[in-house]
């Protein structure tokens, strides 16, 4: 199960295995806490869908073949957006960086068509300032999602 | 695994009975939709309307769903909430399926083929 630990200014952490339904819960448990931010529907879809990508990766990739793993992710509500740090302690990336995500190509017949490739392409897409760096064994990523509204409650 | 098949006129209509299509569920629902639409009618309607949240490995499901489908079948796509939407739209997903806005819209003939 996830385990939430808030910080100043609606800033929260929130520990979780790295395997695919506790993704799920720690997704729910980021979007219960984000309520206190009164985000638009839109920014929320936009959120958990980019939060879902990055997560997902982890657990297939980074920690494929190690089922006990731990994901860290740290959500900073600022003025510019969500700034959002994920950690964890799987493989690196390939070639140590992050997938470009080059939009999938649908010019082919139905049986050509991809199934997987759009992950990278949806965080590149919706997230900003993405940075990935591999320090002590540990892949730390981050990245900023825009919001709608300029100003955000302050606790 | 909840879908639920209801046949109308010539066509089939599966309805997701989830709220999410994650990467928890996509292998299990591409398992469920090709048993649910095996030996069907030739025209498939995919009813989304209950789903709030689908993530790429949800649409890799769809999408590997359709390719499962026998040669004279074909799967169409219905009440695609906003959340749903965007996924194919930024995927450009929404180019290779037929969206209607609601399933009743998918038997009415006026197909809102993106």
């Amino acid at each position: 199960m996830p385990q939430l630990q808030s910080l100043k200014n609606n800033s929260f952490r929130i520990t979780f295995p790295g395997k695919p339904l506790a993704v799920r819960a720690a997704l729910a448990r980021m979007m219960e806490q984000l309520t206190a931010l009164q985000l638009s529907d839109g920014d929320r879809g936009n959120i958990e869908l980019v939060l879902a990508e990055a997560m997902n990766n982890i657990v297939e990739h980074a920690y494929i073949g190690k089922p006990n793993g731990t994901v860290e992710l740290q959500i900073m509500p600022t003025n510019n957006g969500l700034v959002c740090h994920l950690r964890d302690e799987g493989q690196p990336m390939p070639e140590g960086k992050a997938p470009t995500g080059s939009p999938v190509l649908l010019d082919c017949e139905t049986e050509e068509l991809p199934e997987g490739g759009f992950g990278w392409f949806l965080i590149r897409d919706m997230a900003h300032d993405l940075n990935y760096t591999r320090i002590s064994g540990k892949n730390l990523l981050s990245f900023r999602i825009s919001l709608d509204q300029a100003e955000l409650p302050q606790n | 695994m909840q879908l639920e098949t209801t046949p109308r006129d010539d066509a089939l209509v599966v309805t997701v009975m989830m709220e999410r299509i994650d990467a928890a569920i996509a292998i299990q629902f591409k398992d469920d939709l090709r048993a649910a639409t095996e030996n069907g009618p030739p025209r498939v309607v995919l009813d989304l309307s209950h789903v709030d949240f689908l993530d790429s490995s949800g649409l890799g499901a769809v999408v590997a769903a359709m390719k499962l489908l026998a040669p004279e079948q074909k799967l169409e796509l219905a009440g695609l909430g906003t959340n749903v939407e965007k996924v194919f739209r930024l995927t450009r997903m929404d180019s290779v399926f037929t969206i209607h806005s609601t399933v009743d819209a998918a038997f009415d003939g006026i197909a809102q083929a993106s």
